[in-house]
């Protein structure tokens, strides 16, 4: 296994489990399981005893290997700076491994199969992957500057779809330059990735970059911090020449050069760092410079923001495989709760993820009349209708 | 072993013995102070080599460029005077002690001397640091911050191998970061009959010479700093110009202060190893008074050391504290 | 089906109980050097009310319990030397009350001391409790019941002389409330009453389970500078360290020698904490104890160091990062020290016995003392960084652990949180009166025999 060198040199000393402050335990499984089993250090040494044949896989092993959700909130916290910035890619690699054994959690082993035969997790139709932009002005991308990339969430998760369209309308107001692949597009494959799949992996960024050189894309818009941090980090090893933007840092590129000017919107607001974009790609400042620019909005943190972010558990593929899983102390549950503490009315997000694992985790708490779920391109477009 | 270069009928031969005279921290009338250059100069016991804070500005002081600060340190050495307690300077030896392990590095463009100070790594980055190859490390540390403690012994025992180090790499020119390494080459290594197969270029020369490259990228600041001016470059006063036409080139006002051309003051960082804390602080507060009284709204560094020291001081007294290649970046647009 | 994990299921539900091997790895062992016993059970009670319905079912099926708090011990003290099951105490980590004018705080005894630390400066940013200089991980609890200390520890002594009370489930059953609690609804004092928290701290929960902590608080002034005392002779170090805390002004007093980085081979490195409301406080602190070392300065013979302000941090976090990182130098993920409560003045043989073992044993050393109250005592520890993939590196720091447990005894200390091992080279040297006299108490208090079996047992 890559990085077998490296994990038995883990102390176990808990510092991955913490905000920066101690305040908090941030490992949303440790959070919520409390067994040293589902913190950071307890998967090193779980994966170093296996490793070594001190434990057999068993199905709990691939369940707590699978809960992590590569929050890196770990990799923030961890005080061994010679190997933290690895620990995200360690649990990746020891699900590798699983892969490769056939071991993995069915619901992996189904999310896996279903992008192979279909090339979304949801069995989908190839030609359904564009109809959310019915309607949005958008066509297919010609040569033009930006290829706006969607994804499978965006592309076929109603919640996603929403999002998708608003970006969509936002970017066509803004006469940017823009096309969209339609039923062209293919999964980007982050959580094929990280799910432990690396030769899926390998055929999608491949046909990606292929089909996006064919095509001549030189910037990339990306609805999904996942896609952003795939396209970003890991395409350039696949060929890929062209730069990819996460939405928010477009849209405050467009507010600042005045070709969007968010109008009144009188509403109190808390903003959610996504994992991929915060902690795996270090922005935090566009998504609040988008919202701040909205006239009336009035941005209030959560205690954990920016690098000490709490994961809406949707991450490392759970968002698909669920085994993390909901109930009362789901990451989910918990940073609505933590939402509604900021005395805010919106949960502004980033990520498609995101919205739908908080609008499920408010409709489980029953806190609809309290907190509702928006994201930052809604936002500025309902500003905009005003 | 190299000797120093010092001729001891010449400095008889002195009436003003502006060394002593001019001494900010210890007070002479000429007749003791003739005295006690007499006393140095047979190799005896003097008070000055007790007493000396190390700033290294009787070297400008002298008309003839005869080295009595490098003499004062080889005598305290040889007479077993520690201007600062021995732990601290044993520490200091082993910690920046060569590896021994140098293998040549390949430079391209202009070589860029870091020294030991691997953490401004990233800040020479940008458009007046194109096309150069930084080179840093304990094998190609000048040492010369061992005057200060009495141990010049350590200096002539190291900076042969490190000149050869930097030779090795097949460099004509070698732009210096630190100050200090500009002295070592420019002005200890001679007076000490060690050859340097290098020209040493000062970080001045270098921006200068990389603005006027870039001149319409130049937007004058129109600040008005405070100059806080290292102990090294009193050991080639020559560089002093130079500033004074980097500034010009960025558009900056040296106000002028009491505490600043040939008299200023040390960041007192010496002062606190040697156990001088009462002087340091006393030195470090009338030194900041003074820049504020002149009017300067930022402190300019030449040296990591005093900016090190200072740093955190002057900006509580409200000064920006700032390197000066960090101030010329500013002059292009650029960030720091 | 297991009817001890069933009985444990119904009391704290499904998700904090576990008989599953991946769990029960985990929990047989702690990053130190000591071999692991496998638990049978985990289990993560959150009330006191569970703790006390574990217990009663320990006592039913006469099985082992062993609590554990961080986990963090490094010897082996929440290992199940004889099975059974393994309480973690970490979801009971509730802040329960501050008495800010009587400068105290309730917690339950898994509350960790990162987030204490956290929620004081955040509400009462002029309280703060005494860290440890483990991670923030560790509790309260844990930490009492070895007799810890920490960064306040030489003003204010060990933490366990920092506790007001406590509430204890006991070994049968019974909720049973230490000190001024124990009369009145308030969490003062142990004062004026028998002073019964002694059968508790420092026994390694052999007594009973702590469930509730009053712990003092004490003020928090905001600004801190460290001063840092560099000598190469370490006859100088107890002198060195009456002077200090002569002045009165110190906080923290640490003294840290090691071969690594070269440049502190051969040197003793004393720290010295000092805090102010002001800078004016401050300054008047550094003079102090300046002035007060001033013999060692004048004769050359010691000197400050001069450390730029923004390097400090790397002194006065707290708690301190770098602590951990110790267990990185072999690239090995672990390590393992003896600390021995001693005399101050046996810092020199202290610290030639620490040398002379590394050097025999070959193993990366590090050695420090940490001074407890006015120089009453001190913690000297010897610190064995060890690769816990290569079992001969293991080997040779358990050694030299065992030859420091020894060594320390020689010279009249006593290891602290002693491994299994160490307890018994302690045992065989004390008082057999003292050691009936803890006999007869465990058997009075735990007459099934069920807490923490194996620690401060003779063998």
């Amino acid at each position: 296994m890559q990085y077998a060198d490296i994990v038995h040199r883990c102390f176990r000393c808990g510092y991955c489990n913490f905000t920066s402050d101690f305040q908090d335990f941030n490992c949303p499984t440790y959070n919520k399981y409390r067994m040293l089993s589902y913190s950071p250090g307890g998967r090193m040494w779980l994966i170093n005893a296996w490793l070594n044949k001190e434990l057999q896989w068993s199905e709990h092993f691939a369940d707590i290997m699978y809960s992590c959700a590569t929050c890196n909130n770990c990799v923030e916290e961890c005080v061994q700076n010679k190997f933290n910035s690895y620990l995200s890619e360690i649990f990746i690699a020891a699900r590798g491994e699983m892969v490769e054994q056939g071991l993995v959690p069915p619901t992996v082993r189904d999310y896996l199969k279903n992008i192979q035969l279909s090339g979304n997790p949801y069995r989908a139709p190839a030609e359904d992957r564009g109809k959310w932009s019915e309607g949005s002005g958008l066509t297919r991308f010609q040569n033009d500057e930006y290829l706006y990339y969607v994804g499978c969430v965006g592309s076929y998760d109603e919640r996603g779809q929403k999002m998708a369209l608003a970006l969509g309308k936002l970017l066509i107001k803004a006469g940017l330059s823009v096309g969209i692949l339609g039923s062209d597009e293919k999964c980007d494959g982050n959580e094929v990735r990280v799910l432990g799949e690396s030769m899926l992996f390998e055929e999608l960024a491949r046909q990606n970059t292929d089909q996006f050189a064919q095509l001549g894309v030189k910037k990339v818009i990306s609805l999904s911090p996942h896609a952003f941090n795939v396209m970003k980090k890991y395409y350039p090893d696949y060929g890929a020449g062209f730069d990819t933007l996460h939405y928010t840092q477009v849209l405050w590129e467009l507010i600042k050069l005045k070709k969007l000017n968010p109008g009144q919107l009188e509403i109190r607001v808390t903003y959610h760092d996504p994992c991929y974009l915060g902690r795996h790609n270090g922005e935090y400042r566009a998504p609040r410079k988008v919202l701040q620019s909205i006239p009336g909005l009035s941005l209030v943190e959560m205690r954990r923001n920016r690098k000490d972010s709490f994961c809406c558990g949707g991450g490392g593929g759970n968002f698909f495989t669920d085994i993390l899983g909901s109930g009362p102390d789901s990451p989910a549950a918990v940073r609505v709760k933590e939402a509604v503490a900021t005395g805010a009315e919106v949960l502004a997000v980033a990520c498609p993820n995101c919205a739908k694992m908080f609008e499920d985790a408010i409709k489980v708490e029953g806190l609809e009349d309290r907190l509702q779920v928006r994201d930052i391109a809604e936002l500025v477009l309902e500003s905009l209708k005003d | 072993m190299y000797e120093l270069k010092f001729d001891p009928e010449l400095c008889a031969s002195c009436e003003t013995i502006d060394c002593l005279m001019k001494c900010q921290y210890i007070s002479f009338d000429l007749q003791t102070a003739r005295e006690e250059r007499d006393r140095l100069n047979r190799g005896e016991d003097s008070f000055v080599l007790h007493d000396c804070v190390t700033c290294y500005a009787c070297e400008e002081y002298c008309q003839f460029g005869n080295h009595p600060f490098y003499q004062i340190v080889d005598l305290q050495e040889e007479k077993g005077i520690w201007p600062t307690p021995k732990p601290i300077v044993h520490s200091q030896i082993k910690m920046y002690s060569p590896k021994g392990t140098f293998e040549p590095k390949e430079v391209e463009g202009t070589a860029f001397n870091m020294c030991l100070f691997p953490d401004f790594r990233d800040s020479i980055k940008g458009k007046l640091f194109e096309d150069t190859t930084q080179l840093f490390g304990r094998d190609l540390f000048c040492n010369l911050v061992y005057l200060h403690y009495a141990k010049a012994s350590v200096i002539r025992e190291r900076v042969p191998q490190i000149i050869k180090n930097f030779a090795s790499c097949g460099i004509q020119e070698l732009v210096c970061f630190h100050d200090e390494c500009y002295a070592t080459y420019k002005s200890w290594a001679p007076a000490y009959g060690i050859e340097v197969p290098f020209k040493p270029v000062h970080l001045f020369q270098f921006l200068i010479d990389r603005l006027k490259e870039n001149r319409s990228a130049i937007k004058k600041l129109g600040f008005k700093v405070a100059y806080q001016r290292p102990c090294s470059t009193r050991l080639v006063p020559e560089t002093e110009p130079m500033l004074d036409e980097l500034f010009e080139l960025i558009g900056v006002d040296r106000v002028p202060r009491k505490y600043d051309r040939e008299t200023p003051l040390c960041c007192g960082a010496i002062m606190r190893a040697s156990g001088r804390e009462e002087l340091a602080d006393e030195i470090n507060k009338k030194n900041i008074e003074d820049m504020l009284d002149a009017g300067a709204s930022l402190c300019v560094f030449n040296c990591q050391g005093c900016y090190a020291a200072m740093g955190e001081m002057v900006a509580q007294a409200g000064l920006r504290p700032i390197l000066v290649h960090d101030l010329c970046k500013l002059a292009i647009g650029e960030k720091v | 089906m297991d009817r001890v994990y069933n009985a444990l299921k119904e009391i704290v539900g499904e998700r904090f109980v576990s008989n599953q091997q991946e769990e029960l790895y985990l929990y047989s062992r702690d990053p130190g050097t000591m071999d692991p016993v496998w638990p049978d059970y985990v289990v993560m009670p959150a009330s006191t009310e569970e703790v006390q319905k574990i217990v009663m079912l320990a006592n039913q099926e006469k099985i082992p319990l062993v609590p554990q708090g961080g986990g963090l011990v490094l010897s082996g003290l929440t290992i199940p030397l004889k099975g059974g099951i393994l309480v973690d105490m970490k979801r009971m980590n509730r802040i329960i009350e501050v008495n800010k004018n009587s400068r105290y705080v309730i917690v339950e005894a898994g509350c960790s001391h990162g987030l204490l630390q956290s929620y004081l400066n955040q509400n009462y940013p002029d309280l703060r409790h005494s860290l440890p200089d483990s991670p923030p991980i560790s509790t309260v609890g844990g930490n009492v019941c070895i007799h810890g200390s920490g960064h306040l520890s030489q003003v204010y002594g060990f933490h366990s002389d920092m506790v007001n009370g406590m509430e204890v489930v006991l070994p049968t059953g019974e909720i049973c409330k230490i000190g001024s609690c124990s009369t009145s609804p308030y969490w003062f004092a142990r004062a004026p009453l028998p002073d019964l928290a002694g059968l508790f701290l420092g026994w390694f929960g052999t007594t009973g389970i702590m469930t509730k902590i009053s712990l003092k608080l004490y003020p928090h002034k905001r600004m801190k500078d460290v001063m840092l005392f560099l000598t190469e002779n370490p006859e100088y170090i107890s002198d060195i360290i009456y002077k200090v805390t002569d002045t009165e002004v110190a906080e923290d007093i640490t003294i840290s020698c090691a071969p690594k980085p070269d440049w502190m081979d051969g040197f003793q490195l004393t720290s010295i904490a000092i805090v102010g409301r002001n800078k004016a406080e401050l300054d008047f602190k550094f003079r102090t104890i300046r002035s007060a070392l001033a013999s060692y300065i004048d004769s050359r013979e010691g000197g400050f160091m001069y450390m730029p302000p923004a390097m400090k941090h790397n002194f006065t976090e707290v708690p301190l990062r770098s602590t951990a990182r110790f267990a990185d130098v072999k690239k090995g993920g672990g390590f393992e020290y003896v600390g021995a409560i001693m005399p101050v003045d046996k810092f020199p043989d202290a610290y030639r016995a620490g040398h002379e073992i590394a050097q025999r044993c070959e193993t990366t050393y590090s050695l420090s003392a940490r001074i407890i109250g006015r120089a009453h005592c001190m913690m000297f520890s010897c610190a064995y960084a060890f690769n816990r993939a290569d079992k001969a590196d293991v080997d040779r720091a358990k050694q030299a652990l065992h030859e420091t447990n020894k060594a320390v005894l020689e010279l009249g200390g006593i290891p602290w949180k002693a491994e299994f091992p160490a307890q018994q080279l302690i045992l065989e040297r004390m008082d057999p009166n003292t050691l009936r006299l803890m006999e007869q108490v465990r058997k009075l208090m735990d007459p099934n025999g069920i807490m923490n079996p194996g620690n401060w047992e003779v063998k």
